[in-house]
């Protein structure tokens, strides 16, 4: 790439391959002009050359040129699926950042209670995680210095990871359209080293999204009928994350972020089973940041983590 | 605008009033009918590229609001893609030539045929009234749940008038199907039916199966936005991702609703101009029928990073690369004719061979958006805007061009001249990569598309793309000039001017009425040339 810095571990990869694409793609390009142009200029018309004969062994020329190029680019298709499953599948060492879009600003949260708009501070080396979600339409989260795009998308997270490896401000665009401010929904992304990283979180620290989450569960009311001494039946929440629900319909749901995060705003859809479905739905009352901060509270609830500055 | 002293009565001269031309039945006459209304629409369409590329001349947006702007690349793409695209090939040419070629008096249903037109027309002039009075601002791809639920444009009516277009689509194509089972001459047997006519029949199946989908998602983008039922809008309990499956079931087979005629056009151009059978006629018959049915399962690949499933985008890939194959296998095909041909290099070959290059560049970058890792990087970006006009601008409208240029002695009875229609298709071919190859760069280095202001870096390669825009335009404009002065001096065609085979060169220029003077006799396969 021409003036694109290659600032994420993604970045050389994807560009070797796009390279090894554009070598095969030239390679097509060439012999077939190269084929077109002798032809045009050995069989022009008004020149004495031999056109008899018909071509008749057409199977086995056309098996021999669509075979042995189909063949090349099958290997990019293989190639290009391990790196894409690569791309699709987070460490288990990467930092969870939370990202909401709406129209027309980004918002990142940091676990430790960071909270930045349009602008994203990240450290070299540490893998991220980007759990994503909008407030609106659909939007889309790109950073073509690291090679990475994403739809954000209403009412279900998404996610993307990478490793920053390069210092320094990158473009961030949003690459969805989405209505009249479109392309003024950006903004940087800005990579430090780990030390500088560390300093410019420790200078922004608030409380941490778990604290903030907690804050809030209280505030919405939703210890009333939540907490263990209360009197509605309610489910208990502690250790909820990453178990397996029961539902009321006979299914079983793996409590992750996207369950966490429907229960709030669409409780009526995913009922564990031996409980009334007595939740009313929060979906226009609590916004997505505050969500994402309870759904980062929940889960730590009940397990060692829940106690304050051990959130990670 | 016809001279009063035509030779031979033909379906020119076959009533002059206005009533003989909007109630005919004649499937000649309505594809002049279209001819006109497409042109209409298509230089439309053009003023709103002119405006989006002087928008982007620089990089500030400064020419227009963003609104405006908005409004205005949806414009561009609502009525190139429905307007112009869909129905250029089929509806003109292939109106034209495909009862000819096959030896038949009409379609099977002249009057659909009528119907279909006024259906083409009643939703065009209903849609860029929209567009123009008020305008919409969804993206001619109408995302949900922006298009139902944030939009504040005209998206409803505008819907309606898409809609109903499609029907048009729908009716043509269950026309050319019944025409093509059920009218051909003696002897016009399947394997002997020039590729024009095969990709006509491809095309038409596509049609016919996908633009229903097309009309259903519409008809649920209105029901969520008027009557407020959850389908698409998270809020009211939809799923957004429901729409772009819908949507693209439809639209990417519409891809090659645009192309596959370009290919059957393209066929008989190189022929011609090469003098020598197609070679392998029957691989490119399969090729066209294989495209038309893989056509349909590939959707997907516009979809890997809207949050579709991580297996589902492997398995849409890989279909993609598998239906890079027909067409490679037409590109290799088209080349091989040439060997040993006596090649002429009239304007209809120079559209031809243009059309080789250009949709073979659009067919290769196709794949690196069709593998799913260097997709993440390119999709959304100006990549994907000059993949798809290098495949529709450089593809389709290549084709119909040559197409026109090529049959236009047989429409009207006149030769054009020669060496302005040369030149109009060199400068239209070198415009072409001028405006669009720049794009291919700005994509590849992150520029998003749909901006209405850009980053400064990208400010080169967009001046380059203007500029081309501006010599493409050009392009476009001569072949009006020279065309319409053919009409009144340019020297009459004989039945077959360019020494062409083919149902349509053996009977006068224009036919008459019926077509032919008696049912045409088939003997023997498509381009029987023989050796000079």
């Amino acid at each position: 790439m021409n003036f694109l810095p290659e600032a994420s571990g993604f970045a050389p990869r994807i560009d070797g391959l796009f390279y090894a694409m554009l070598g095969l793609s030239a390679l097509v390009v060439v012999a077939v002009f190269t084929t077109m142009l002798v032809f045009a200029i050995r069989f022009r018309r008004g020149r004495n050359v031999d056109r008899s004969g018909e071509s008749h062994r057409d199977l086995g020329i056309e098996l021999t040129w669509t075979l042995i190029p189909f063949a090349l680019f099958v290997g990019i298709f293989a190639w290009s699926i391990r790196l894409w499953i690569d791309m699709r599948t987070p460490p288990g060492d990467a930092t969870t950042i939370h990202v909401v879009g709406k129209q027309w600003m980004w918002e990142f949260e940091h676990l430790d209670g960071q909270r930045e708009i349009d602008t994203l501070h990240l450290a070299t080396g540490q893998p991220v995680r980007l759990v994503m979600i909008s407030q609106d339409v659909i939007h889309d989260v790109s950073i073509p210095a690291f090679r990475v795009k994403q739809d954000v998308l209403p009412g279900r997270y998404t996610q993307m990871w990478f490793t920053p490896t390069r210092p320094g401000t990158y473009n961030l665009f949003c690459a969805e359209y989405c209505g009249t401010d479109h392309s003024r929904m950006g903004g940087a992304v800005i990579v430090q080293t780990p030390q500088d990283h560390a300093r410019w979180l420790a200078s922004h620290a608030t409380g941490s999204l778990a604290e903030q989450g907690r804050a809030l569960f209280t505030r919405y009311g939703c210890a009333g009928c939540h907490d263990a001494r209360s009197s509605v039946h309610a489910p208990r929440l502690d250790g909820l994350y990453g178990s397996t629900v029961p539902l009321a319909d006979g299914r079983q749901v793996l409590a992750d972020e996207r369950y966490l995060h429907d229960s709030i705003t669409l409780p009526g859809s995913e009922v564990a089973a031996g409980y009334a479905p007595v939740m009313p739905s929060y979906k226009d009352r609590i916004d997505e940041a505050d969500i994402l901060a309870l759904v980062a509270y929940l889960k730590v609830r009940g397990t060692d983590r829940e106690t304050p500055h051990a959130s990670r | 605008m016809l001279p009063a002293e035509q030779a031979a009565p033909s379906y020119l001269t076959d009533g002059n009033t206005l009533r003989s031309w909007l109630a005919t039945h004649d499937h000649k006459r309505i594809a002049i009918l279209y001819a006109v209304s497409i042109t209409f629409f298509f230089f439309l369409g053009g003023i709103a590229a002119a405006l989006i590329r002087l928008e982007l001349a620089t990089p500030a947006g400064d020419l227009m609001s963003a609104d405006t702007y908005n409004k205005t690349f949806t414009f561009h793409g609502v009525v190139m893609v429905w307007f112009f695209l869909i129905p250029s090939i089929p509806n003109t040419l292939g109106n034209f030539l495909l009862p000819i070629m096959i030896g038949a008096r009409d379609v099977a249903f002249p009057r659909l045929n009528l119907f279909s037109w006024y259906l083409y027309v009643a939703g065009g002039i209903f849609t860029v009234a929209c567009l123009l009075l008020g305008g919409v601002d969804t993206g001619w791809t109408f995302y949900t749940p922006f298009s139902t639920m944030f939009s504040n444009s005209n998206v409803m009516l505008t819907v309606v008038g898409v809609f109903i277009v499609g029907f048009s689509s729908i009716l043509t194509g269950l026309n050319f199907i019944v025409t093509i089972h059920t009218m051909r001459t003696t002897g016009m047997t399947w394997f002997r039916l020039p590729l024009f006519v095969w990709s006509m029949y491809g095309v038409s199946l596509v049609m016919l199966l996908a633009t229903p989908v097309l009309a259903m998602t519409l008809a649920l983008i209105a029901a969520e936005r008027l009557l407020g039922v959850g389908i698409f809008d998270p809020a009211l309990g939809g799923d957004p991702l429901l729409f772009q499956h819908f949507f693209w079931f439809y639209s990417h087979p519409a891809v090659y609703i645009m192309v596959l005629p370009a290919m059957g056009v393209v066929s008989e151009l190189i022929t011609a101009g090469v003098r020598r059978r197609i070679f392998g006629y029957r691989f490119m018959v399969y090729s066209i029928i294989g495209i038309a049915v893989i056509g349909f399962l590939v959707w997907g690949h516009h979809m890997f990073v809207a949050g579709q499933s991580m297996y589902a985008s492997i398995v849409f890939s890989i279909l993609s690369f598998i239906i890079a194959v027909p067409s490679a296998i037409k590109v290799f095909n088209w080349t091989a004719t040439l060997y040993k041909g006596d090649i002429a290099f009239g304007a209809p070959m120079i559209y031809a061979l243009g059309f080789v290059g250009l949709f073979m560049l659009g067919g290769l970058t196709g794949l690196f958006l069709a593998a799913t890792a260097l997709d993440v990087n390119l999709t959304d970006t100006y990549f994907v805007v000059a993949h798809f006009h290098y495949i529709m601008v450089g593809g389709s409208v290549m084709a119909y061009l040559g197409g026109i240029h090529f049959w236009w002695p047989k429409i009207t009875g006149r030769m054009f001249s020669e060496a302005w229609a040369r030149f109009a298709a060199i400068l239209m071919f070198l415009g072409f990569n001028l405006t669009f190859f720049p794009q291919f760069l700005a994509g590849a280095e992150g520029m998003p598309r749909r901006y209405h202001q850009y980053p400064a870096e990208y400010g080169l390669l967009n001046i380059l793309s203007s500029a081309g825009a501006v010599l493409l335009a050009a392009s476009y404009l001569l072949p009006i000039g020279y065309f319409l002065w053919s009409l009144r001096f340019g020297e009459r065609a004989g039945n077959d001017p360019w020494g062409a085979e083919g149902l349509e060169w053996t009977t006068s220029s224009p036919p008459p009425t019926h077509n032919f003077e008696a049912p045409p006799v088939v003997t023997e396969g498509p381009y029987a040339y023989t050796h000079p």
